[in-house]
């Protein structure tokens, strides 16, 4: 829905005042709501917010005071600037800051491996390596029930493919 | 499909199944640090991978520039949930390509490059993935992603790497509201890495008894398994609505069903109706929709009813800005007429 004031942004500050037993409810944007300034504002917890958290909280393995030299050589976004606005300039800004980002990812993921879809293009390595993983159980497999014909070609794809891998 | 417009499977209790994912185009900056030109030049290229594609699903695709929209264009747009609201605090530079279904929109310079979601009416979470899988396939035909072998595909916001997916369903819960258990059950599913929201996004208060419930995690399982992990708990939560209306019935089936007609007599009775009061006697009426206690009326006019009465829809129905209060009494005489169609 819209401000009630400006009628213009989303509201997304509910405001209700009782003065003398009389109720009075409001939908605000939060600059409307700021600017109305008689009321401490409820910021809401947002994923971002506990970032920022995590960020500040996971023992830093770069000092603080150095973490304002950390900064992407692409787009030149440094560490602080990330730590206040949540969000990463560019994406070589995940290999400059992998030191400090890397735990702080896992912390709120759980996890630091993909294991969804690849695309086509940008990850072909990873299709080929993921190809060659299924081969190689079909292969040991095929060895356990001594089709070892069946072995043998496979063998020879698993070769091709780690060729290509190697080319890359 | 349309979510407003069409029926969906357990379309009762479950409202639209939407699929988001996030993309970016290897190379340049993400959205927040983009100079002016490269945003143009990101529009330019999303917009050609779609609208110049050799797939059928091309012609399909209308593309905005949000700068075209006035503030009620863009709103109506939020309201049909076809762009969020950080597309619009971007406007100047964003744009959006909307399938004429409305089941498809692929935002640009959002928070990210590209955001393109499905959404489809009631609960098939799988099916709008299978269809948002494809168009994604269509775009990556002329546009390489930022992807990393290791954190999967790369966002400007470390919470959405992975999968860059969100899964979320919009679930009418009145049950498990009035009989208080929505919050153990929203208790619940925060720990097996859910979270629930209301109707509009994050920050916005459960109206009518609406809550979306999405994945917190985009980073570790596959998409498949995120979905499935969303659809055993959807289901789990459809059977706990259910059950709580049916103690709600047995408790008082007279109390039970007063709430409801009571709800129908403000609504086609009402000469003016704040959001909130409509969107709650709406939460009330669809119960009784769904439970067979009011005929005549189906669940997809009530959501259309529901998308017609949000601010934007109301401004544009008038035809000029209106005050808060003025809204009220608008959205109290569109209700009545709606309702007197089919009652």
């Amino acid at each position: 829905m819209l401000c009630q004031q400006c009628q213009k942004r989303p509201a997304t500050v509910h405001l209700t005042k009782i003065v003398n037993n009389h109720k009075t409810e409001l939908y605000l944007c939060e600059e409307c709501a700021r600017q109305k300034g008689d009321f401490k504002m409820f910021v809401p917890f947002s994923i971002n917010d506990l970032l920022t958290g995590f960020l500040d909280m996971d023992k830093a393995s770069v000092p603080v005071e150095q973490q304002g030299m950390l900064r992407c050589k692409t787009c030149g976004m440094d560490f602080m600037q990330f730590k206040k606005v949540g969000r990463l300039g560019c994406q070589d800004c995940y290999k400059y800051f992998a030191e400090e980002l890397t735990p702080v990812i896992k912390r709120v993921q759980g996890s630091i491996k993909h294991n969804g879809k690849v695309p086509r293009r940008a990850g072909v390595g990873l299709r080929i390596e993921r190809q060659v993983q299924q081969l190689k159980a079909q292969l040991q497999k095929a060895i356990e029930t001594e089709a070892f014909e069946e072995a043998a070609r496979l063998r020879d794809q698993i070769r091709e493919l780690e060729k290509q891998l190697g080319q890359q | 499909m349309s979510w407003i417009n069409e029926s969906g499977p357990h379309n009762g209790i479950v409202m639209s199944s939407r699929i988001r994912i996030a993309r970016n185009i290897a190379g340049l900056p993400f959205p927040s640090i983009a100079s002016r030109e490269v945003s143009q030049k990101i529009v330019d290229t999303v917009r050609k991978s779609i609208l110049e594609s050799n797939s059928i699903l091309s012609r399909d695709f209308d593309f905005v520039l949000l700068k075209n929209l006035n503030d009620v264009g863009k709103y109506m747009l939020l309201e049909k949930h076809l762009l969020s609201p950080d597309l619009i605090e971007r406007a100047e530079v964003a744009a959006v390509l909307i399938n004429h279904n409305e089941e498809i929109s692929i935002m640009i310079n959002e928070e990210d490059h590209i955001r393109m979601q499905c959404i489809f009416p009631g609960f098939q979470v799988d099916k709008a993935w299978e269809l948002l899988n494809r168009v994604d396939d269509i775009v990556e035909e002329s546009i390489e992603y930022s992807f990393d072998e290791h954190l999967g595909y790369l966002t400007s916001c470390p919470t959405n790497v992975g999968t860059g997916m969100r899964a979320s369903v919009m679930m009418h819960l009145p049950g498990l509201v009035a009989t208080n258990y929505i919050n153990s059950v929203l208790h619940t599913i925060s720990k097996v890495g859910l979270t629930a929201r209301g109707l509009y996004g994050e920050g916005s208060e459960a109206l009518g008894d609406i809550y979306q419930i999405s994945n917190q995690i985009t980073l570790g399982p596959s998409e498949e398994e995120i979905i499935s992990s969303i659809n055993i708990a959807v289901r789990q939560m459809m059977e706990n609505e259910k059950m709580a209306r049916q103690a709600l019935v047995q408790s008082s089936k007279l109390e039970f069903e007063d709430r409801i007609w009571r709800a129908l007599g403000v609504l086609t009775h009402a000469r003016k109706l704040s959001l909130q009061e409509f969107m709650s006697m709406l939460s009330q009426v669809r119960l009784g929709v769904d439970m067979g206690i009011i005929g005549g009326i189906d669940m997809v006019m009530l959501n259309e009813l529901m998308v017609k009465c949000q601010p934007a829809h109301l401004q544009a129905y008038i035809g000029r800005e209106v005050n808060a209060e003025e809204l009220d009494v608008v959205r109290a005489d569109r209700v009545r007429n709606e309702l007197s169609k089919v009652i």
